[in-house]
């Protein structure tokens, strides 16, 4: 499974029917909330092993997939 | 002084054109906030509504604040309504409180078309022309203990309770608040409490009481540190009274270890134990400021205990709850309604609620005589809490009586439990449970993995042996309530299947 599809795929658990391949505000339009956010954010550190930053949880990287990708991928060089 | 108006009137004259409230969009100055508050109290008092329910029902922001005093303005109180409430849970307190109005945001209308009561928007009301002859004999014709809101709590039951909470209570709760803590003109708010939850209360009267300025914090920030700290700073935010779950969220992301808090002097915190661990970051961060413990149920209008640190506290030490406010007073009463030093806390003083709306079993059980006076009647409340007094006097908290457990014999008070689970610097949150159908302790925590035998040795250190979890549990989320506290009856329930 690609890193994309596993955080489509943790983001389904998390909360559903949302269309997650094509949001690009989940975090501005509150789709997640904070609480989902906490979950979110604990279960991206745990499933790719990377230590998310007080730096890195900022909205930009949590409003799309792509910005996620692009944390976790930067996060695990 | 018998009406909360006469705060905001009095702040009114002396800082009219200063920010009383704002949100990350808007801002009311005092003599705006006055102005659109009378003009929806104009507006309701118009409909004949007197002394009735009215459900302030819109996504926290300056707004909120008019509805909530305009709802006073008209002679009738409000009851906040969360813009994210679920459908059921607002239909069940309107079964409760059967308000007489809505007042409701843009973003809100079409939610409350479905609720089967009359409402109106906030937009479209905020303009009606002042009727100051009939805001001011509805004045005239009301008293201290009238009500000023309604405020509901989840309710071990899972039925809502709304404590009633009138004039008196709020304007001698808020002058002890302003006092001890010096809230004065100059205080900056950093609010983050909703407006349903008792603590707001101190924000909001704190602010109109001493004429301070009070910003709403959205809520999103409290997923992402950076901007919260950059949005205090930005404000010059230099009050805080959290939940101890968001200054958490700041320790546990370290969030102090790169960036500075430039204006914060005052912390206080309540609604849930601390743990000590989370406090000290703070303080070492912020060692200049002052850090107080609150602790109160909505029934005292939402403190009736306070400390304010003068020591260090240890990660593994519970932070106490020190002592009665003044003009308060907390008696510890023991199971044969004597007043010892460890037993259930009783509360007396003018901070006390009536009781509940429409709900008079409830009431008599939480609001009864006090136990030490046989000679004249005295509602004293029973808060369900248990407390005892430290080797320094000052009221420590144990836990909610029903959390109080016999297991091997012994009495054991499970915060007691949490409190040394949470210390270890990996913990992120510690909740222990008590399985009656086992006889065993289950401790749940969030936070990196933990070898169970390195936990259990930490634990050791500071628990006897007959309070040692029999089962430790790691759990990627903890779940939490409507109120943002652990949700422990979720836990005992389901601690197996997580």
């Amino acid at each position: 499974m690609s890193v994309r599809e596993e955080i489509i795929e943790i983001l389904n658990v998390i909360k559903k029917n949302v269309d997650y391949d094509k949001e690009t505000a989940l975090v501005d339009n509150g789709i997640l909330e904070s609480l989902e956010i906490v979950s979110l954010v604990n279960e991206l550190s745990d499933t790719f092993d990377v230590e998310i930053t007080v730096n890195d949880l900022v909205p930009e990287n949590f409003n799309s997939v792509d910005g996620m990708v692009e944390m976790i991928e930067r996060l695990e060089d | 002084m018998k009406n909360i108006l006469e705060l905001l009137e009095k702040s009114a004259k002396k800082y009219p054109d200063k920010t009383a409230f704002a949100d990350i969009d808007n801002a009311d100055s005092y003599s705006e906030l006055i102005k659109k508050s009378m003009a929806i109290g104009t507006f309701v008092a118009k409909k004949q509504i007197r002394n009735k329910a009215i459900a302030v029902y819109m996504t926290q922001s300056v707004n909120s604040v008019e509805a909530m005093l305009g709802v006073v303005y008209s002679g009738n109180h409000y009851v906040v309504i969360d813009g994210k409430m679920p459908e059921n849970r607002i239909k069940n307190i309107f079964s409760i409180v059967k308000p007489s109005l809505i007042i409701c945001d843009a973003e809100h209308i079409e939610l409350s078309e479905q609720l089967d009561v009359d409402f109106c928007c906030i937009s479209d009301i905020t303009e009606t022309n002042a009727d100051e002859e009939l805001l001011n004999s509805i004045r005239a014709s009301q008293i201290d203990t009238d009500p000023v809101y309604i405020l509901f709590t989840s309710g071990s039951t899972g039925t809502p309770k709304g404590t009633v909470i009138n004039h008196r209570n709020v304007l001698a709760y808020s002058e002890w608040l302003c006092e001890t803590f010096d809230i004065n003109e100059n205080t900056i708010y950093g609010n983050q409490t909703p407006f349903y939850f008792s603590m707001s209360v101190s924000d909001v009267y704190g602010t109109l009481r001493s004429g301070a300025t009070l910003n709403i914090i959205p809520k999103k920030y409290f997923s992402f540190p950076v901007q919260l700290i950059n949005y205090l700073n930005e404000r010059k935010v230099n009050t805080i009274y959290w939940v101890p779950s968001a200054l958490a969220l700041v320790a546990n992301w370290k969030a102090l270890d790169s960036l500075k808090l430039d204006y914060i002097e005052k912390i206080m915190f309540a609604g849930e134990a601390i743990a000590a661990k989370h406090l000290n970051y703070w303080r070492k961060h912020l060692p200049n400021a002052m850090y107080a413990n609150l602790f109160g149920p909505t029934e005292t209008t939402d403190i009736c205990a306070y400390w304010i640190q003068n020591r260090e506290i240890a990660d593994n030490e519970s932070v106490p709850i020190g002592k009665a406010c003044d003009n308060c007073e907390c008696l510890i009463i023991d199971e044969n309604g004597k007043q010892a030093d460890e037993g259930e806390l009783y509360v007396r003083g003018s901070f006390i609620s009536y009781g509940y709306f429409n709900n008079p079993d409830t009431t008599v059980k939480a609001f009864v005589q006090n136990p030490l006076n046989h000679s004249y009647p005295e509602k004293v409340y029973k808060t369900g809490d248990l407390v005892r007094k430290n080797k320094y006097g000052e009221l420590e908290y144990i836990s909610r009586k029903d959390f109080q457990i016999k297991h091997m014999g012994y009495r054991i008070e499970l915060g007691e439990v949490e409190a040394a689970a949470n210390a270890p610097e990996k913990i992120k949150n510690a909740c222990a449970v008590y399985d009656s159908a086992t006889d065993e302790i289950i401790l749940i925590y969030e936070g990196r993995k933990f070898e169970e035998k390195e936990y259990l040795d930490i634990l050791a250190g500071s628990l006897p042996t007959y309070m040692m979890p029999s089962k430790i549990i790691r759990i990627k989320n903890m779940p939490y309530n409507a109120n943002g506290k652990i949700d422990r009856v979720w836990l005992s329930k389901n601690y197996k299947t997580i």
